[in-house]
């Protein structure tokens, strides 16, 4: 079955060959777009996180097939430059693998909240595990880049 | 086997039988014609069993295009809420109609999940501790039905047959729930481990009923299937005087909640446990949703 996406920007065309195969399945393995990261497909870990027409959900749990014509952004095109350095500059990224949903997250959080408070930060981020940081640098650069975004 | 495996990684345009319909008339004619196709809404529960080669769907029905499905309506004095509405939305749009349904949508998972999960999801894998459940039995909601000889309504207390059972046969839908809108405050209350993305130990939810002078109860994760209290809602309350429910009719109540509910020795928490986080849930819900009827007259639920 041939389908037609549109991710991080650009017009793809995906071939899927069951109807149960995730949206992270054909980034990763059918397109080689490997920025979204899968730690469980069980939705717990949200480092596959992407924005589907704007929302974030985990693309473990989306069928592909139900995606025709439909609008994807991974880290790649979700997430803008300040948001990225802020990361960086604050050690919010250890061993990574988390990082990737997490910035798309966060963008997310910061188009609808320009000065968010650490309660909406927790709650905005509580679908995205990391087993490295403690979370403590990852609130501070949410922090700095909603200051850096302003 | 090994052939036909090798045959299909090679052919990766062969048609695959997936259908996105944007009514429910063509989702049950395609049901009917296909019977095993198996439906998904927000696949948060479908897509960790396809995932784990639990299920290996040979076809499917989407019906996250149903416009019916993802629509919720104003009846006047219930709100008719279509079985795809996400719990963000009935988050953002139904905390004041029915607080009860959106404090519980709030508990569910993550931010993710509630972009995605829906109440008909939860309803059709009727687990015990599905957090939709509790609040549509304090408040007596109903569910819709739609089969290829027509539609149904059934209401919520008929509805669970057993663990992860129900009354929806093969072949049907779920279209819509319709929840009374709330006649006085409301709570729901949920017992894990964490503050998000947990399964709960227990959960209760409570609405109060200032028309009718009635308490309504939902047990979760304590019984084969969700549960109401009967005893604790026919117990009598100071409704004539409100300022003198004493400390012992609230923990009367409590412990009547606990005694209506059946819960099993698990790897989430004991039996007693449950009857005990309960107890102190259902005492707390009632003197909360007391406190904002009758002291606060806060325009909160209304
Ligand atoms: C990480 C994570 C956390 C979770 N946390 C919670 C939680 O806190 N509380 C909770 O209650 N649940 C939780 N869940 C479970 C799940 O999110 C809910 O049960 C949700 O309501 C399922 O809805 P869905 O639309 O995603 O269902 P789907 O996965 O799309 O479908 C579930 C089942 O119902 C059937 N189905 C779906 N819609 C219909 C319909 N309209 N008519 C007939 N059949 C239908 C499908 O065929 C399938 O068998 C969690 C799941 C995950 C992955
Ligand atoms: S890989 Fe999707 S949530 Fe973990
Ligand atoms: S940086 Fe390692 S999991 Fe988050």
């Amino acid at each position: 079955m041939e389908l037609k996406l549109h991710i991080d920007g650009e017009n793809v065309t995906a071939q899927i060959d069951r109807p149960g195969e995730s949206l992270l399945q054909t980034l990763r393995d059918r397109l080689g777009r490997t920025g979204s990261k899968n730690a469980c497909e069980q939705g717990e870990c949200g480092s596959c996180t992407v924005l589907l027409d704007g929302d974030p959900v985990c693309a473990c749990l989306v069928p592909t097939a139900g995606c025709e014509g439909r609008d994807v952004k991974t880290v790649v095109g979700a997430v803008p430059k300040p948001v990225r350095d802020a990361f960086v500059a604050c050690g919010a990224v250890q061993c990574g693998f988390c990082t990737p949903g997490l910035l798309v997250s966060v963008a997310d959080l910061l188009a609808r909240e320009d000065d968010p408070s650490d309660p909406q930060i927790r709650e905005a981020l509580a679908g995205n595990l990391c087993r490295c940081t403690g979370y403590e640098k990852i609130i501070d650069a949410v922090h700095h880049a909603a200051e850096a975004s302003r | 086997m090994t052939a036909l495996r090798a045959a299909g990684a090679v052919s990766t345009d062969r048609p695959i039988i997936f259908y996105r319909p944007t009514e429910t008339a063509d989702a049950l004619r395609f049901l009917a014609e296909r019977p095993e196709a198996v439906p998904v809404a927000g696949g948060t529960d479908l897509m960790v069993g396809v995932n784990y080669r639990h299920i290996r769907p040979e076809a499917m029905l989407d019906l996250t295009a149903i416009v019916e499905l993802c629509t919720w309506t104003d009846e006047g004095t219930a709100i008719r809420i279509g079985s795809g509405v996400p719990y963000a939305r009935i988050v953002a749009e139904l905390a004041t109609a029915l607080p009860g349904l959106a404090a519980a949508s709030r508990t569910v998972g993550s931010p993710q999940i509630r972009n995605r999960g829906t109440v008909g999801g939860n309803l059709a894998t009727a687990s015990p501790a599905g957090d939709a459940h509790p609040p549509l039995l304090a408040t007596g909601a109903n569910i819709e039905i739609a089969a290829p000889e027509g539609r149904r309504t059934v209401a919520i207390d008929d509805f669970f047959t057993g663990p992860k059972r129900s009354v929806l046969r093969p072949g049907e839908i779920i279209t819509a729930v319709t929840v009374p809108k709330a006649a006085g405050p409301q709570q729901f209350l949920k017992v894990g481990t964490r503050n998000a993305m947990v399964i709960s130990v227990c959960a209760f939810a409570l609405a109060l009923d200032l028309d009718r002078r009635t308490v309504g109860t939902g047990i979760g994760s304590a019984g084969p299937t969700p549960l109401r209290a009967l005893p604790a809602e026919e117990l009598e309350l100071p409704w004539a005087a409100p300022a003198g429910l004493t400390d012992a009719t609230v923990e009367r109540f409590g412990d009547l909640v606990a005694a209506a509910a059946r819960p099993i020795d698990d790897v989430r928490g004991t039996a007693a446990y449950r009857r005990h986080a309960l107890a102190v849930c259902a005492a707390r819900a009632l003197r909360r949703t007391w406190r904002a009827a009758f002291e606060e007259r806060s325009a909160e639920w209304n």
